[in-house]
């Protein structure tokens, strides 16, 4: 017999046998909501068991020290902080960019106004891919997506009249990351403030990349080893400066399940850690540095269970398989946006609703920093007003529901901790499958992730084809005849023709001479096992554009094509 | 020796993703339901040029393309196939798309030839009924 005195939930007494034993049975006999379009399920949506009740026999099995213990400690299952929004809010970060970075600087200075915490920048698709304006490659795209950013001269215009030294910045960038790092440590040194005094974080997930969001420019072995670069440049000079986000959000947008994305954001980041250990660093020394990035989607519990389990499978591993000492290096910390693969064309006001439970969900799974997205964000980039409502939905959760006075006021829920355990297993049995493969970068290699959420992606559009899954105003309350929002955000083709002629003029008016020499010290940078940082400084300092630096990094290093699979 | 009827060829299906949109969650789904319904599927994977999606879709002799956009460079990259699709005397392909398109652009997309845009949300069976009634008809069209 186990003695369990520190046990998670009280132990079944005779009398509380009998009382489920007689619930048991009326339960059955009771009939259940069934069939298409009852909306009832036995599945979360990402394919977990669901049962009707859960009771103390679910979570019998785990220890409340060992599994749970308490915020602020190991493993941090109820949060990385001991009294969370008790003491701070979550940061409330609106992911904001879009035509030109003059439009974008006017869209930061509202947000600031609203009471937005710091700046997020959304990229465009050209400066995402490592091209300028003016390719022919970048066609239709500038502007579109984000913000087109070519040189230094666009990263200046972009944060005029903002202090760099006293607000955080995040960039939501891969490919070019080191490019964009050093065009945000050239703006600020223009403006007289010290590269260690900047703060922010760079997104710099390159493997996300090939398993979800499709952008990158190199193969994956080179593109490791610049990032590892920057977390070796961070870790001597910039320590406030978070090196990389690893993010779970595009894997989830691409349709993989909860557990999936788990799985794949957590190897992706162990993936780095190795990367960096491997190159002498030590674990301590940027660990406290690494944040990752969630998605929320619409299946509230299981959602709250991901981000807990995220905390528990993340200390255990770093402390235990990669040997670090230090707390913080064993604490996940998290921004989370909510799904937009959620959010649906038909009827697009419901997707405040939906945005406002999946923000709820972030919060009560401890989330350090948070975007709501805005209801008109699945027809065009949103406007002022629908990202003031997304903003206001933050606000509303954090200063009135109530929910932010408690810590982690689902711990200990039969339901969330057998759901939080379920999730996790799962995660641990893709690590063995990933081991298999020799590790990330190889399974990544070998399509493996790519497949997995391809087949995910497929299962959960028929599932809603089929009308298992309700969505509504798609497959349920739909209206025929309804209209769309008239008030869509357009980005006109001036901003493309006025961005193209921009880069020329920047092209036109610097030392060219010395722009071909830094651009010759970076291959030789490239080609060596020499840090590529100073060399990327110099070249943003000679006014180099994104696309002249990319394409001189593509002749040491090539650029990658996908082996295509449906 | 009788002879017996040929088997009637599926139809056959471009999908494509061009420009530098990186998004393929909606066409990789697309692609497969259309196989499931027992078409040929030819995905051309990400950033395909107008050019090369047309060629390919003549070298296949497709009966349709679906392009899909989610950068919002649809106003541009939607009517630059219309262009080479004409150019190449080719307008009987059916030319469809979907994506993060809003609705008075998808009419716009219409206007200039593209026969079909179907925005996030759209059902599957939608999608297939009309692939296989236009592409169908293409086909008894041209053989």
């Amino acid at each position: 017999m186990i003695d369990r005195p520190s046990g998670l939930g009280p132990d079944e007494t005779p009398e509380y046998r009998e009382l489920k034993e007689g619930w048991e049975a009326r339960s059955a006999a009771a009939p259940p909501r069934r069939g298409k379009g009852s909306g009832a399920t036995d599945r979360t949506i990402s394919d977990l068991p669901l049962q009707p009740l859960y009771g103390p026999a679910d979570v019998a099995h785990l220890d409340l020290a060992r599994d749970l213990g308490v915020p602020g400690e190991y493993p941090y299952t109820r949060g990385i902080h001991p009294t969370m929004y008790r003491s701070r809010l979550w940061t409330m970060r609106q992911f904001a960019g879009f035509g030109n970075a003059k439009q974008t600087n006017e869209r930061y200075h509202f947000l600031l106004a609203q009471g937005q915490h710091g700046l997020s920048v959304a990229f465009d698709m050209p400066t995402l891919m490592g091209y300028d304006s003016d390719s022919p490659r970048a066609l239709g795209e500038v502007g579109k997506c984000g913000v087109a950013i070519d040189s230094v001269r666009d990263m200046e215009q972009l944060f005029d009249g903002i202090d760099l030294g006293a607000i955080t910045t995040s960039m939501t960038i891969n490919g070019p990351a080191a490019i964009a790092l050093a065009q945000y440590v050239v703006t600020a040194e223009n403006k007289g403030i010290p590269r260690a005094a900047l703060g922010g974080t760079l997104q710099a997930d390159i493997l996300k990349e090939y398993i979800a969001q499709k952008e990158w420019i190199f193969p994956p072995r080179p593109h490791v080893r610049i990032i590892v670069d920057m977390m070796e440049f961070c870790t001597r000079e910039m320590p406030r400066w978070n090196t990389i986000s690893v993010s779970g959000y595009h894997i989830r947008e691409a349709g993989s399940t909860a557990a999936q994305e788990l799985a794949f954001t957590l190897a992706d980041g162990f993936a780095y850690v190795e990367a960096a250990i491997a190159r002498g660093l030590d674990v301590d020394a940027f660990a406290p540095r690494l944040s990752f990035f969630f998605n929320s989607h619409i299946d509230f519990f299981e959602e709250i269970a991901k981000f807990r389990a995220a905390r528990r499978i993340y200390a255990r591993r770093m402390r235990e398989v990669y040997g670090a000492q230090d707390p913080r290096s064993w604490q996940l910390r998290f921004h989370t946006q909510t799904a937009g693969c959620s959010a649906t064309a038909q009827q697009p006001e419901n997707n405040i609703v939906r945005v406002a439970y999946e923000a709820m969900a972030a919060a009560l799974g401890g989330t350090q920093s948070l975007h709501t997205n805005s209801m008109d964000e699945v027809l065009a980039l949103p406007t002022e007003k629908s990202v003031e409502i997304a903003l206001r939905t933050q606000q509303v959760l954090a200063y009135e529901t109530n929910v932010t006075n408690v810590v982690d006021p689902l711990g200990g829920s039969y339901f969330v901790e057998a759901l939080t355990d379920a999730i996790e297993r799962q995660a641990l049995e893709y690590f063995d499958r990933i081991a298999e493969f020799g590790g990330m970068i190889e399974a990544v290699e070998a399509g493996f992730p790519q497949r997995e959420i391809a087949d995910a992606s497929y299962r959960y559009q028929r599932s809603i084809e089929s009308g298992d899954r309700i969505v509504v105003g798609v497959n349920a309350f739909e209206k025929p005849d309804e209209t769309h929002p008239p008030d869509l955000l357009k980005i006109g083709a001036e901003i493309e023709r006025g961005q193209a002629r921009a880069v020329q003029e920047v092209r036109a008016n610097r030392d060219g001479a010395a722009v071909a020499a830094a651009l010759a010290a970076l291959k030789r940078s490239c080609a060596s096992e020499a840090n590529v940082m100073p060399a990327l400084i110099d070249c943003v300092r000679a006014v180099a554009t994104e696309g002249e630096i990319v394409e001189a990094m593509v002749q040491v290093y090539g650029r990658y094509t996908e082996t295509t699979q449906f | 020796m009788a002879t017996t009827e040929p088997a009637k060829r599926p139809l056959r299906v471009i999908v494509a993703k061009s420009g530098l949109d990186g998004h393929d969650r909606g066409a990789k789904v697309i692609a497969r339901a259309l196989r499931d319904a027992g078409m040929e599927v030819i995905y051309t994977g990400l950033f395909q040029t107008p050019e090369q999606i047309v060629q390919t879709a003549i070298q296949e002799d497709a009966d349709g393309i679906g392009l899909s956009i989610l950068s919002g460079a649809h106003m541009t990259l939607f009517p630059l196939v219309v262009e080479q699709l004409k150019a190449q005397g080719a307008e009987d392909i059916v030319f469809f798309g979907g994506g993060t398109i809003p609705p008075d652009d998808a009419e716009e997309l219409k206007r200039l030839g593209v026969r079909e845009i179907f925005t996030p949300g759209a059902p599957l069976s939608e999608i297939i009924a009309f692939v296989e009634r236009e592409c169908g008809k293409r086909r008894e069209l041209v053989g």
